[in-house]
């Protein structure tokens, strides 16, 4: 089966400075990946190359089975809106409602009564644990665990077949991680069962990966299921699992 | 670089002009963004420049016997010059910092990235309305700008130098034609083009947090008044060419 997302040999650099240097993943319905890294191996530039935020400077980049590497932004739109992509600062628009902000791709792509808007953004509001009471909030008054679980709705509203997680626990007490890391696990039971997530979190890709892959210097130095992953020989990979990598 | 930023934004908006969907209803916010609320600067400078211009002409042109041209002079000059450049200088340097802010601010945020996320042609969203509403109100404030400036000219010859309302207003009947306007109407839709650009280039390409929004949004300032003058030279040479 082809996979929903693939990255083949995939290099990426900033103004001569490499940041992936061949990063090869596939993706396939049903698998939540978790790529692992320290801050600034790379993670983040990966994720945005998957959506076409950014082009790669070599390799090839498919989103469901279409090479996007090269695509004009206008032909990338359909595409990108069978994704989720959930921002690490969670991007909320900051003009707008919670409720805005959940029925804003509603509001762009499909033509639903106010009702049926309504309904759904409630619905996926829920469905990451939060009440009507937050609908008419404005971003600026939200906790950072409320944001990104608002940032979570709005890309589920969309009823997306991948999802993409940038950083998901950074910035939250280890309450919120851990309510957040339990809530991406339970998104996989009949909302979106395929996901991407890059994380440093080792707690979050022990509760939610069905494969893990460390990313040190811009290249994978392992991947695998999660207690291959904890079992590497790679000396790098123990000691990025450590907490003793130094990448800088 | 900034010429390149420019030049690509301008082709992406020329190739999304025609794609659905039409945001009109933020057109129609923009219009009220950039006109409403810039009335008052437009219309005061314009009556104040040709209020000034009438005065400086009037004691000047009376050593020579001319006085009863000022009229044609200064309403010759506010349509063809003061009222579209200083119309876009003041309301541009005011409307582009705007864009600029908000944009910026979107893209520092990642805003801009979460609009393309959700599939969302951030170029047809958030420069296209701005760009067709600034084509649209410049050229409307600039009738008005001339307007108040032709009224303040008259008003003060009348006031100041105590001229005959009713032969001044048919002199100035007599030597200004129709191009005259027309022409500071044209280059007000230009104005109004640039000038939107400018804001949705510098704001697109805003890096290095606030202050690198702090920063785009002086550029913008300096860069919108350099091309409006530069451009106004240009687009004086052409229409001179076409019309004379």
């Amino acid at each position: 089966m082809t996979p929903l997302v693939e990255l083949v040999d995939v290099y990426k650099s900033f103004e001569g400075v490499p940041v992936l240097q061949g990063v090869t993943l596939a993706l396939p319905k049903g698998e939540t990946h978790v790529v692992m890294g320290g801050s600034g191996s790379g993670k983040t530039v990966m994720l945005r190359l998957t959506a076409g935020l950014i082009r790669p400077d070599s390799g090839e980049i498919r989103l469901f089975g279409t090479n996007i590497e090269r695509m004009a932004e206008e032909l990338l739109l359909p595409l990108r809106r069978r994704l989720g992509y959930v921002f690490q600062g969670a991007a909320l628009f900051d003009s707008l409602s919670v409720y805005e902000n959940v029925a804003y791709p509603l509001r762009e792509h499909r033509k639903l009564p106010e009702a049926e808007i309504r309904r759904r953004v409630v619905h996926y509001l829920s469905l990451v644990g939060l009440g009507e009471e937050v609908l008419p909030m404005l971003p600026a008054d939200l906790s950072g665990g409320m944001r990104k679980r608002v940032g979570i709705a709005r890309a589920l509203v969309g009823e997306p077949e991948v999802l993409l997680f940038d950083e998901p626990t950074a910035g939250l007490d280890p309450t919120n991680a851990k309510l957040v890391a339990e809530l991406i696990a339970e998104l996989r039971t009949g909302v979106c069962d395929t996901a991407l997530v890059v994380t440093h979190d080792l707690e979050l890709a022990k509760t939610i990966a069905d494969r893990v892959s460390i990313l040190i210097r811009g290249r994978f130095a392992v991947s695998g299921p999660l207690a291959a992953v904890l079992d590497s020989a790679s000396a790098e990979v123990q000691a990025f699992l450590a907490g003793e990598l130094r990448t800088s | 670089m900034w010429y390149g930023d420019l030049g690509l934004l301008t082709a992406k908006v020329a190739r999304n002009l025609a794609l659905p969907p039409a945001y009109w209803r933020l057109v129609v916010r923009e219009m009220e963004v950039m006109g409403v609320r810039s009335l008052g600067v437009a219309l005061t400078a314009a009556a104040f420049t040709g209020m000034v211009f009438a005065l400086q002409s009037a004691i000047n042109m009376a050593r020579f016997g001319a006085e009863n041209y000022v009229g044609p002079l200064v309403t010759m000059a506010i349509f063809r010059e003061l009222g579209p450049v200083l119309t876009a200088i003041l309301v541009g340097g005011k409307v582009a910092s705007g864009i600029t802010a908000e944009l910026g601010s979107m893209k520092v945020t990642e805003q801009i990235d979460a609009l393309r996320t959700l599939g969302v042609n951030y170029i047809k969203r958030l420069v296209v309305p701005r760009l067709l509403a600034a084509v649209i109100v410049f050229p409307l404030l600039t009738v008005l700008a001339d307007v108040f400036g032709v009224l303040g000219g008259m008003l003060t010859m009348f006031l100041e130098r105590g001229t005959d309302l009713y032969a001044y207003w048919n002199v100035t009947a007599y030597w200004v034609v129709p191009r005259d306007f027309l022409t500071g109407i044209a280059k007000s839709v230009c104005f109004g083009a640039i000038v939107t650009l400018i804001g949705c280039a510098n704001g697109l390409r805003t890096e290095g947090g606030t202050e690198g929004l702090g920063r785009a949004t002086t550029a913008t300032v300096v860069q919108v008044a350099m091309a409006v003058i530069v451009s106004d030279f240009f687009l004086t040479k052409l229409f001179l060419m076409i019309f004379w």
